[in-house]
């Protein structure tokens, strides 16, 4: 019971990991139909702020937990900033283009942003400080979920909780949702839909922002490469889901976090991968828009 | 009926333009060659192998060590006269690169190439070279069947080969610590594969301890813990990992983090200082196999204050063997008098030469003989010789 446990917890927290990063796939996917192959790269651009930023902070002495939480704030406002930027310069100007167009630009983006900070960084790994302490309360459960679990998946469960709220309730989140079913039409009723699809970037980046720091101050390592793998598993995880649903992400991540580590657990971990991607595969034959992705009638 | 004419226009058209391109393909050749043809004064050697990428710091000492002896050769007349040139390709650690490379170095008619630096990208160059009979060199190449299946008489190494590493880490594992249950855990790559099976094989044989796990991760992995929490499960008290450092760190790292403090045992791909410096104070007390090295040889001693002189630090993993390496083919072209394929080879299988790996020449199948590993810790953040 012990172990099951154990790889219920890491596969939770790899889980929540993914969904965060999920999210901003299938919310730009919702709104404009289009594969952000750039997102895993946000992702590494927010490790690598909180990098710096933690470096900063340490030298100045700060506590961990504090460094945490700015460096956190630091690299979502930073990586905003970056997923705003990416939409206006590749995908704004391919807005009317057919979809293969932006599909490219989204990968020279993605090729882009990784080379310029292997040039600009530095193309080694480099060591990201442990910023989650070890509380003291935790220490009987140390076995099971140590801290870093804990922490990842209770701020994954903060982060999605008032992302769902944002959505549901608020005059942007409800523009989202009108731009999402029929853009047209949100257009013809006043929405500023250039204006949604710009939040949708940023709120999706900052997402990742968030992932990048938690799993590097988790794992204790970062290079320019790590958005590569985890934005591919990432998407794997919107597609599960359902590409373009929300909690889709959501379930989408948990469940490909639960695979893998039950995979590894049970059988091993050489068929890690085999067993999620045979397990997307058997999802998509049986509900072809994933697990809640809706089936919409093509329009001819 | 139109339709089939037009595809048939359409076909011969395509077929013309094959030809054409054909043509002109060997027009380039043509051209290429004339290029190089009167520059006869001056010997290329191309350094081929991880320049740039995650990998950089296993490759970038062997082009350092490559231009250092170079340097010091040109200084003292160079090759029968030819001044001695660095060709640097990098191939990332990558086998699609890694054939790249090598194409682009036979394409420039070079004929000795020290390279490539990982195994799989070795693997994937070697028959490019055979074919165009270029004499390949690796510092730091260890799979065991590039030279021990006999397929490629062209390529040669400086370092020891898995099977004997695998053999020297299971050997520490049991003799030296006395450790009963071993996890042997791989990156499926085919150097940590290689690692790992050979040393399992050496477990296996021994009787002396038992194997409890044998598994492969998969490289660049988002987290590691389920295969942690499994090795605790196993119970194993010793982690034995064939791979490289940037996975050996991370499951260090979550060992620790886990509450398992049990011994790592991994190897030279793991016994290079930015692991150390990934690691952080994960990595105390972890061991690792690694080349040997003659601390008090005269040529390893002046190659290595040679290299703090012309770069400022100390020299990175597998500087000895490519300083080896380039010294053992620029002394067999010397010996042999010219670059002719035949002749160096023969030569490399005769002619002893002073390296910082020792004094030594090829055997047969192209390993040096008399070199070996020796196992390694990190004591206060550096690597230190156990035994």
């Amino acid at each position: 019971m012990e172990y099951f446990l154990q790889l219920f917890f890491s596969g939770l927290s790899r889980g929540s990991v993914y969904a965060l990063i999920a999210l901003g796939y299938t919310m730009v996917y919702g709104i404009i139909e289009l594969i952000n192959f750039a997102h895993g790269e946000i992702y590494m651009i927010g490790a690598f702020t909180g990098l710096i930023v933690a470096g900063v902070l340490t030298s100045l002495g700060w506590p961990v937990l504090s460094i945490l939480a700015v460096g956190i704030i630091v690299s979502v406002l930073y990586s905003a900033a970056y997923g705003y930027t990416v939409e206006k310069i590749a995908y704004k100007p391919l807005r009317n283009a057919p979809r293969l167009a932006p599909l490219i630009s989204a990968i020279g983006m993605s090729i882009l942003l990784q080379n310029y900070i292997m040039l600009a960084q530095t193309p080694d790994f480099l060591p990201f400080p442990r910023l989650i302490p070890d509380f003291a309360f935790m220490a009987p459960y140390q076995s099971f979920l140590d801290t870093g679990d804990l922490f990842i998946i209770s701020t994954s469960l903060v982060v999605m909780v008032a992302l769902t709220l944002f959505i549901k309730f608020t005059r942007m989140g409800k523009a989202m949702r009108a731009t999402a079913q029929n853009r047209k039409m949100a257009m013809l009723v006043g929405v500023n839909v250039d204006q949604v699809i710009s939040m949708t970037f940023i709120i999706g980046s900052g997402l990742a922002a968030v992932g990048g720091v938690l799993i590097a101050a988790h794992v204790g390592q970062i290079n320019f490469y790590i958005g590569f793998i985890a934005g591919l598993k990432a998407f794997t995880a919107a597609v599960l889901g359902g590409i373009g649903s929300i909690p889709g992400a959501v379930l989408g991540g948990l469940v490909l976090g639960w695979t893998e580590s039950f995979a590894t657990g049970y059988v091993s971990s050489d068929y890690e991968d085999v067993f999620a991607f045979c397990l997307l595969i058997l999802i998509l034959i049986f509900r072809p828009a994933g697990l809640l992705g809706k089936q919409r009638a093509q329009k001819v | 009926m139109k339709s089939r004419l037009l595809m048939t226009v359409l076909g011969v058209a395509m077929a013309g333009l094959l030809v054409v391109g054909c043509g002109k393909k060997e027009e380039q050749k043509a051209e290429a060659t004339n290029a190089t043809a009167p520059a006869s004064n001056k010997l290329v050697l191309g350094v081929a192998g991880a320049q740039s990428g995650d990998l950089a710091s296993y490759g970038l000492p062997t082009l350092n060590a490559a231009k250092l002896v170079a340097k010091d050769i040109n200084a003292k007349g160079g090759v029968h006269g030819m001044q001695v040139e660095i060709m640097a390709m990098d191939d990332q650690c990558k086998p699609e690169l890694a054939t790249n490379a090598a194409t682009k170095l036979v394409s420039e008619k070079v004929g000795i190439v020290i390279g490539h630096i990982c195994s799989g990208a070795t693997k994937a160059a070697l028959p490019i070279y055979k074919d165009a009979k270029v004499i390949v060199m690796s510092p730091s190449a260890t799979s065991t069947e590039l030279t021990q299946n006999g397929s490629y008489p062209n390529f040669f190494r400086t370092i020891s080969y898995d099977l004997l590493q695998g053999k020297a880490a299971a050997t520490f594992v049991v003799d030296t610590l006395k450790l009963k249950k071993i996890a042997v855990i791989h990156d499926k790559g085919d150097y940590g594969k290689g690692f790992a099976e050979s040393a399992k094989e050496a477990l296996d044989n021994g009787k002396q301890a038992k194997v409890v796990m044998f598994e492969g991760i998969t490289p660049g992995g988002v987290d590691y813990s389920a295969v942690v929490q499994k090795i605790k499960a196993a119970g194993a008290d010793c982690v034995l990992f064939g791979g490289y450092h940037p996975e050996a760190s991370k499951i260090v790292a979550q060992m620790h983090k886990k509450g398992l403090k049990v011994a790592f045992v991994s190897d030279d791909g793991v016994k290079d200082d930015t692991f150390i410096k990934t690691a952080g104070p994960d990595a105390e007390g972890v061991y690792a196999t690694g080349p040997q090295i003659l601390a008090d040889n005269e040529v390893y001693k002046k190659a290595v204050a040679d290299y703090k002189q012309a770069y400022g630090e100390e020299p990175g993993a597998f500087f000895p063997q490519a300083y080896a390496a380039a010294q053992a083919l620029l002394n067999a072209v010397d010996k042999a008098g010219s670059t002719d394929y035949d002749k160096v080879v023969a030569a490399l299988r005769k002619e002893y030469i002073e390296t910082p790996v020792g004094k030594i020449k090829f055997d047969d199948k192209g390993d040096a003989e008399g070199v070996s590993f020796s196992v390694y810790q990190v004591k206060s953040g550096k690597y230190e010789l156990v035994k």
